[in-house]
């Protein structure tokens, strides 16, 4: 997987614009998407394609639509007008064909989410047990060696409520990852963490760029973006404003919407 | 007060009649109340409004004129029934109306992020009621669902007016009735008995909610 990623600088020119996807299969293409809630249109026209293997980090500021771009993916939220297709197939409507697809489509969330009456390993077993079939023991095994993965074997039979925030997170990573999914959406997953645990969060999730995983992630983190991404998505407005390599990107930002976003972040 | 001592047993077996009642209506409408619920929380939307109608009718009826009609109206397409099996019926159904909003309350009051995650990891409607969001909606509402089963037991009293046998009032009415006694200590004793089965309830009550208690 590692040699699929692009080398940094190597095409800064010609990624400027658009970051080329390389030879990479798309898996998941979002084609003149638009959304409203009400009277804001919070998706204008939005086309994006995400390459197997690739992490593509979508920055912006608040409100320009990012999170709703991230749960269109899953259809967490339901568009208007236009086209997502995983793998090719479009996304079903409700019923069982879309929990099959959101069986395949990982999600960590801003707020963790972990469900609150259930022991950390009951949170990582139910998916693979009820949805993936998996005897009880076998999601079990699978469920210790994730959480091992994530450094909190030591917590599972702890309830949410009794971790702190970055495990929770990393318990969520895990929890995501036990429905082995083709692609793992991440909504902002650092943004209600206490300063000193955004950090191993953001190490699991560089660890899962580097073994290939497809991952689309919402952050404010620039540091992860510069340090793991294949490509950087600059929102504003509901709209894709620019699309670049991650080092072209934020050293030399095409529009002029992303050179003031940046420098009101990265200047302190 | 000789009148409780000397009619023990009909006051005793009185009691263990509206207890057996209770518990029997007490499981009817929590399991009606709960697929009331799910119908209301329900994506399809004729189910939310046969939910809707249900509650709205139910349980905006005084609970005799339920009793009544369907202690009357039954019979009139052929289902022929004891007073008992009608007024459990009846009880059960409207107590349902209730739990079911309590149940309600409890679905609302979970973060919407429970039941996104449940979705998230591919969990269809029925699997996310039945393992995210009833489990913490039960627990959560264990206090107005205890309230609705208390009332429940009291409400039971209505049916031994309306013609089942047996119970606490079924049997007041005989002693101050056919027999005789002075009302006053025999609703004493009925009074008695009836919080020999509510205060308990409330004890039990509270013992589950300290123990169901979800920390968030």
């Amino acid at each position: 997987m590692t040699a699929e990623n692009v080398a940094p600088g190597t095409d800064s020119v010609a990624s400027n614009d658009v970051a080329k996807p390389g030879a990479r299969t798309p898996l998941v293409t979002m084609t003149s998407v638009n959304k409203h809630y009400g009277a804001l249109h919070v998706l204008r026209d939005v086309n994006l394609t995400i390459g197997a293997g690739e992490v593509v980090v979508v920055i912006g500021p608040s409100g320009s639509g990012k999170s709703t771009l991230c749960r269109t993916i899953n259809r967490l939220e339901t568009i208007d007008t236009g086209t997502i297709t995983l793998d090719g197939k479009p996304l079903p409507a409700e019923g069982k064909a879309l929990a099959n697809l959101r069986s395949e489509v990982g999600m960590v969330f801003q707020s963790f989410n972990l469900f609150a009456h259930k022991t950390i390993l009951e949170n990582v077993t139910l998916g693979p047990i009820k949805v993936r079939k998996l005897k009880r023991e076998a999601a079990e095994k699978e469920a210790i060696a994730l959480l091992e993965r994530v450094g909190v074997a030591t917590q599972k039979d702890k309830y949410p409520a009794q971790l702190s925030g970055g495990q929770q997170q990393r318990v969520a990573i895990a929890r995501a990852l036990a429905m082995k999914p083709k692609v793992i959406l991440f909504d902002e997953p650092t943004s209600a963490l206490d300063p000193e645990m955004v950090n191993e969060v953001l190490e699991v999730m560089t660890s899962l760029a580097k073994e290939g995983m497809t991952m689309v992630v919402v952050t404010h983190e620039m540091g992860f973006a510069r340090k793991a991404a294949d490509r950087v998505v600059f929102m504003a407005d509901g709209q894709i404003v620019e699309e670049a390599e991650p080092n072209a990107f934020f050293t030399n930002p095409s529009s002029e919407r992303a050179r003031d976003f940046l420098s009101k972040i990265l200047v302190h | 007060m000789n009148v409780i001592i000397d009619n023990f047993d009909l006051f005793f077996q009185g009691f263990l009649k509206t207890l057996g009642i209770g518990l029997i209506c007490m499981v009817g409408s929590l399991i009606l109340g709960t697929i009331i619920a799910a119908f209301r929380v329900s994506p399809v939307a004729p189910l939310r409004a046969v939910g809707t109608l249900y509650v709205n009718l139910i349980r905006n009826c005084p609970l005799t004129v339920v009793l009544f009609l369907i202690a009357f109206g039954l019979p009139t397409i052929g289902i022929n029934q004891s007073y008992y099996f009608f007024g459990c019926s009846a009880l059960i159904i409207y107590t349902a109306s209730f739990v079911c909003e309590a149940l309600r309350s409890g679905i609302n009051a979970i973060p919407a992020g429970q039941a996104e995650a449940a979705r998230a990891i591919g969990l269809g409607f029925t699997q996310n009621l039945r393992h995210v969001i009833l489990p913490q909606a039960f627990r959560t509402a264990i206090p107005p669902t205890g309230s609705v089963i208390i009332a429940m037991f009291k409400n039971s009293a209505v049916l031994g007016v309306f013609g089942v046998s047996g119970d606490l009032l079924g049997n007041a009415i005989i002693l101050t009735g056919s027999r005789g006694f002075d009302p006053v200590p025999v609703y004493l004793g009925i009074g008695f008995f009836f919080l020999m089965i509510t205060i308990p309830a409330g004890l039990v009550l509270g013992y589950l909610e300290r123990k169901a208690v979800i920390l968030r």
